[in-house]
């Protein structure tokens, strides 16, 4: 059965995926927003670097961090300033670090079905009197909402299986760093199959059927990334 | 009587707009002109949809842009009504969320008797609870036009509302705009490839051509005009505008008057002082010098030649006035070179076949 000690790792996993949903969703469309709308030149270049947590190895993205976010390091730095020591190895530092890892499965669905959306309905909305503001809550927000509905469920399916990252910047102190996929791990080293089995169950069955209800109630298209 | 002045300037590389228009602020005003010739970025101009940097538009004495000043107001800001030529519903609402849309974001409440009265007009009170995806392409284009009227705009304007429907349904909804053309106080610019549109609704005739104003002005006017490629293709015509004067029922005929007279036409069913029009092809219409005594043909009526142009393939164009009519005839150079005929000639005209537009 699950210790107390796994279950705590299991709450803090849904805790750290549960907030970096909402931030990356708070943050990601706007994002999204501007990528499936500009002409701009840099578009190539923002869409590669969010795109970036897709191909590179978790250890990468993890020891960058790590640097940045260390005594040395600029965002390390500006966080001292700040009066709030450093990220590594607490929990908020967990979330940055799980904001950015997840991103591009919360931008991208929500860039194709923005672009999907396409330019009429915005321009019949303008000529109804509703203002951009406007058309983005009462037009956009709706048409999308499969989008919205796949980006939280990936963005958040995702975050809960992130290691490398984790392993990186977080550590592995109980109850503040110390998710699910890292305590498998740790039962793995001590040779405690039993206990890793039912973890290790608990997440397949989990994302078995956050993926069945997607494809199937939702009816999603399967995010086959282009680089993956 | 309000005027709409629209002077836009702007350059794709490819294709540049340049225009400077003056149209009344009354009746149907039909932008024309075949694809490209920036029609639909004209009218989507004066929406504000697009943004020509140069640029001065006054719509009922409202500065809507004026590039001078850096003022432009954002589409959301101009009272208009814009109808898109596919219809461009809602898809996530149904019929009665999409005619409210507009309506909830007008701080006026004539918004809704407007409304009651273009679903009546429009017939599309049956289809309130529906989805859009479930209605056909002549219904969603009705719903699309009673959204827009529902504004109480100050202006409408229609981007080749018909061009997506075929021939059964074009029939379907072209009542319902001769019977808006009565009814509305408001100017509507419309934009069309279609000459048979044009017949049954203009007032106002702007042709455009390659991103400027060929010409502009009534629409006989303007039809009839030799230096605008209009009046040289095969499907020359003009459109009279008359009123039923007379019914002669045993010879199944009626007869329509027209400022400077009258004309038979096959029985028309309507009362009599109905305003209807009337559209003559050119190539409907011969010229003798003298009147014709002994003729099959019943409308002959005396004019004056006031214009000769050469055309194709041997033909000439010869523009007439009749009263205060303009009128076209497509005859072949030799006849007209017999004929002699010359500028300020009277002459008679003999039309062999008029038809009947839609009744207003």
């Amino acid at each position: 059965m699950l210790s107390p000690a796994d279950m705590a790792t299991l709450w803090l996993t849904f805790k750290v995926a549960g907030i970096a949903t909402l931030l990356m969703l708070l943050f990601g469309t706007p994002l999204a927003w501007w990528l499936a709308r500009t002409h701009s030149a840099w578009k190539g270049v923002i869409n590669a670097v969010v795109a970036l947590p897709l191909v590179l190895p978790p250890t990468v993205l993890g020891f960058y961090l790590l640097v940045l976010m260390g005594p040395t390091g600029i965002i390390g730095k500006f966080t001292s300033w700040l009066g709030l020591g450093t990220l590594p190895f607490t929990f908020p530092g967990l979330i940055v670090a799980s904001v950015l890892y997840s991103l591009p499965f919360v931008v991208q669905p929500l860039q194709a079905s923005f672009s999907a959306i396409g330019e009429q309905p915005l321009e019949a909305a303008a000529t109804l009197r509703a203002s951009p503001w406007d058309t983005f809550f009462s037009v956009v927000v709706p048409l999308a909402k499969p989008g919205f509905l796949t980006a939280s469920i990936l963005g958040f399916t995702h975050t809960v299986g992130e290691f490398g990252v984790v392993l990186m910047v977080g550590g592995n102190i109980p109850d503040k760093t110390r998710v699910v996929s890292v305590q498998i791990y740790n039962h793995v080293e001590a040779l405690e199959y039993t206990e890793a089995h039912w973890l290790a169950g608990v997440l397949l069955l989990f994302s078995f059927s956050v993926l069945l209800v997607l494809y199937t109630v939702l009816k999603t298209q399967p995010v086959a990334h282009p680089l993956k | 009587m309000t005027t709409i002045l629209a002077r836009f300037q702007l350059d794709y590389g490819d294709f540049t707009l340049d225009v400077d228009l003056k149209l009344p602020g009354t009746g149907i005003t039909v932008l024309f002109g075949h694809s490209g010739s920036g029609k639909t970025t004209l009218l989507r101009c004066i929406a504000g949809l697009q943004h020509a940097p140069q640029g001065k538009l006054e719509i009922n004495g409202t500065v809507w842009q004026d590039s001078e000043r850096k003022l432009f107001l954002p589409t959301h800001k101009r009272p208009l009504g814009y109808v898109f030529q596919e219809a461009n519903l809602f898809p996530h609402l149904t019929v009665q969320d999409n005619l409210h849309y507009g309506l909830k974001r007008i701080k006026q409440n004539s918004g809704t008797v407007k409304l009651e009265h273009a679903v009546e007009l429009l017939g599309i009170g049956h289809l309130m609870e529906r989805m859009p995806e479930r209605l056909s392409g002549g219904e969603r284009q009705r719903v699309a036009i009673a959204r827009a009227l529902a504004l109480n705009p100050e202006i409408l304007l229609m981007d080749e509302p018909l061009a997506s429907l075929d021939f059964k349904r074009k029939q379907e909804i072209l009542p319902f705009l001769s019977r808006l053309h009565q009814q509305l106080d408001i100017p509507v610019l419309y934009v069309t490839h279609s000459q048979q549109e044009v017949a049954q609704l203009a007032d106002t005739l702007v042709i455009l051509e390659d991103g400027r104003a060929l010409a502009s002005g009534p629409l006989s006017e303007t039809q009839s005009r030799l230096d605008v490629p209009l009046a040289q293709e095969r499907e020359a015509a003009t459109v009279w505008q008359a009123t039923i004067a007379e019914h002669e029922t045993d010879y199944h005929l009626t007869r329509v008057a027209f400022t400077g007279g009258s004309l038979s036409l096959p029985a028309v069913d309507a009362a009599i002082g109905t305003a209807l029009r009337v559209q003559i092809y050119a190539r409907d219409v011969s010229i003798a010098l003298e009147a014709p005594t002994a003729t099959s043909i019943l409308n002959v009526l005396p004019a004056t030649i006031t214009g000769i142009a050469d055309s194709r393939d041997g033909q000439s164009v010869i523009r007439l006035q009749v009263g205060d009519q303009a009128l076209l005839a497509h005859i072949t150079r030799k006849s007209a070179l017999m004929l002699d005929l010359q500028i300020g000639m009277a002459v008679y005209v003999q039309i062999k076949g008029i038809s009947t537009l839609t009744h207003q």
